[in-house]
């Protein structure tokens, strides 16, 4: 143990002073799939390089593909902290337990974990109201279903992917008051053959909107054999698969924030934050909607992004039920982030939805 | 809970497609492990033949030569870890795992310029009258060519361990070089061969997911079938048919579990999601109950002076 304790402070010595020579900042990155699955760790990757752009040769990134969540990802952090990251992004919730016990070993090296809840001096979580483009989703999806079943493909039942699941369904029912949610979970965040079956299992059952809260592409093209069927981007534009199936798309834009907490390790201001921007701050962006959408559903839908980019529509307004009937939200009261209800630990599915949150 | 919602027929056409590729990967890598070769790379194998597959398929249009291309691009790449092996005579383990990490390394590199691209359509083998049959023709005689050949390919292998002069050489090869080699066999010679036959298998089996299962190419698409072909193996005993069961009762559990959470099935879905590991795992050990052990020289290198 001591002799590991040595080791460990003699390179994070070196790391440090090998940084401080070269005078460069090393940023890490943790990425849960292959930078190429065209969704979710490709726009964090994209972040990534919007790092080395803003700031050249006085940056360094590292990224390690294709992380397990659990104990692998603590040997790849460690690593990362051990070759001298001064900042380490670790971007699935699944390494929130991991994040935390490594930054406990280097109270010395930043970090900043992506859609989890637990903070630490240097530790900060941040993540993307994505829930509120699962709103402009819903609205669409409602309107355009014509078996009014809408097929979702989930991937953990963790708090992000429960509040897409009621965000989407009651934008839907809002609009079409006869919609029905076929839930899958997939337990994978990317695996393309998986994926692609848990989408034709929905279309053959007569889904003809698939919602994807996974990473890869393969439910588009799934969708495209199938021909009817709507879909949209998820985490990236997918745009290869516009204008049908793909009629419009949630994109994360993590490059701003990964520039900003850059340069603020570099000023030495960095603190430990919390941060969890929407549509209005610029991290959720809306992919353009296809002309595959009729233009009256297009407009609403632009109004509703619009409503939740200045702050006068929150996505979740009640009056809105849990499922088992009881009350959540008053009329007019919106959801709070934070608390016994509130949307950062959502673990409740809301009123009308039939499946059972596995747990 | 609407069971009425799964159509059976479509339920049962889509388990032959899920199972294909593992199959595939499986069989190729029986006949490598009956040779006396454990190739822990089917993983990476299958990998590069789904990039080199679709690659080739996407160029030249053509679905087929996409094929024989994975084909030979596992073939090729397999060749690596057979010079590795047999004539360098390095650790087949380790040799095989780091086949797989090159295997996905090279294929994210080769897949570059493919990442969103569309692959020409496979067409499904039209059979005018067979067909046409409610609910036989949709089952058994409206798939793409390549299912038909896996389970043709399971019969030959079956075949030929059985019953044919070269299986059984292949065969006493697995199970004591020694002695096959005071025989006068060229044990190398089949052992490559075999490790070739295994490249090929994979190479199909991952072109069979990036060209017809998804289609699209992916980086890491294969996703771990490789490794649970590998398992198979094992459980299976290593025998073709039962390969074949264990790969259609992976393939039509996993299937079969997807349909039943979009339906609503109110069994808890971690159940359904470990379902087919569990059932695969459970129905082959129990079939494994006679004396059926691995080949007798299962991963152990041979040298002709030794």
């Amino acid at each position: 143990m001591k002799l590991t304790k040595l080791f460990t402070s003699a390179a994070v010595a070196l790391g440090l002073a090998t940084t401080a020579m070269a005078d460069t900042t090393k940023v890490g990155f943790v990425y849960v799939g292959p930078v190429g699955d065209g969704g979710w760790t490709y726009e964090h990757d994209k972040g990534r390089q919007a790092v080395e752009a803003a700031f050249g040769d006085k940056v360094e990134t590292t990224f390690v593909e294709s992380v397990p969540e659990g104990a692998d990802a603590e040997r790849v952090i460690t690593q990362m902290a051990l070759q001298g990251a001064d900042l380490i992004f670790t971007t699935s919730f699944g390494y929130m337990d991991p994040t935390i016990n490594v930054a406990k070993k280097f109270p010395n090296v930043k970090f900043e974990h992506a859609t989890g809840y637990k903070q630490a001096d240097n530790v900060s979580v941040y993540s993307a109201r994505f829930y509120e483009g699962r709103a402009v989703q819903g609205h669409i999806a409602g309107h355009m279903t014509k078996t009014n079943k809408i097929g979702y493909i989930a991937s953990f039942p963790i708090p992000e992917v429960i509040r897409g699941i009621n965000s989407a369904y009651i934008h839907a029912k809002k609009v079409n008051p006869d919609v029905e949610f076929s839930i899958i979970w997939a337990y994978t965040w990317f695996d393309p053959a998986k994926e692609a079956d848990a989408a034709k299992a929905l279309i053959e059952q007569g889904a003809d909107v698939i919602l994807q809260h996974t990473d890869s592409t393969a439910p588009q093209a799934a969708a495209q054999a199938a021909g009817n069927v709507v879909t949209f981007g998820q985490a990236s534009d997918m745009g290869e698969y516009a204008p049908f199936p793909r009629v419009s798309s949630i994109i994360d834009d993590w490059a701003p924030y990964y520039v900003a907490r850059t340069q603020a390790v570099m000023d030495g201001t960095w603190e430990s934050v919390s941060t969890w921007d929407g549509i209005g701050a610029g991290m959720v962006g809306i992919g353009e909607i296809s002309d595959a959408v009729p233009a009256d559903v297009k407009a609403s839908a632009m109004e509703m992004v619009a409503a939740l980019a200045d702050g006068s529509y929150h996505a979740f307004t009640g009056p809105l039920n849990k499922q088992d009937g009881s009350a959540w939200l008053a009329e007019g009261e919106t959801a709070p982030d934070f608390g016994d209800d509130g949307l950062a630990g959502m673990n409740f599915y809301l009123e009308g939805l039939t499946a059972q949150i596995p747990n | 809970m609407d069971l009425s919602a799964i159509n059976p027929v479509l339920l049962i056409a889509s388990l032959m497609v899920a199972a294909t590729p593992l199959l595939l990967a499986a069989i190729g890598e029986l006949v490598v492990e009956r040779s006396g070769v454990l190739n822990l790379g089917v993983e990476g194998l299958m990998i590069t033949g789904a990039i080199c597959g679709f690659a080739i398929s996407v160029e030249t249009t053509s679905p087929m030569l996409g094929l024989l291309a994975a084909m030979l691009g596992g073939a090729v790449l397999s060749l690596l870890f057979a010079f590795l092996t047999q004539f360098a005579l390095a650790n087949q383990v380790a040799s095989g795992l780091a086949l797989t990490l090159f295997g996905l390394g090279l294929s994210a590199l080769m897949g570059r310029s493919y990442v969103g691209v569309k692959p020409p359509a496979m067409a499904k083998l039209d059979l005018p009258i067979l067909s046409d049959i409610p609910v036989l023709g949709p089952i058994f005689f409206s798939h793409d060519p390549v299912l038909y050949f896996g389970i043709a390919l399971t019969a030959a292998v079956y075949w030929f361990l059985k019953k044919s002069r070269a299986g059984l050489i292949l065969r006493a090869v697995g199970e004591s070089h020694d002695a096959a080699h005071a025989l006068g066999y060229n044990v190398i010679r089949v052992r490559v061969l075999a490790i070739m036959f295994g490249g090929a298998c994979a190479g199909l089996g991952g072109a069979y997911i990036s060209l017809i299962r998804v289609p699209q190419w992916t980086e890491g698409m294969t996703a771990g079938i490789g490794w649970i072909a590998l398992a198979l193996v094992v459980f299976a005993s290593w025998k073709p048919w039962r390969v074949l069961l264990g790969a259609y009762l992976f393939g039509g559990i996993n299937v079969l579990q997807l349909n039943l959470q979009a339906a609503g099935i109110a069994i808890p879905v971690e159940y359904l999601a470990m379902s087919p590991y569990l059932i695969t795992i459970l129905v082959l050990v129990i079939m494994s109950a006679d004396k059926s052990g691995a080949p007798a020289a299962l991963g152990r290198t041979f040298h002709a002076s030794q």
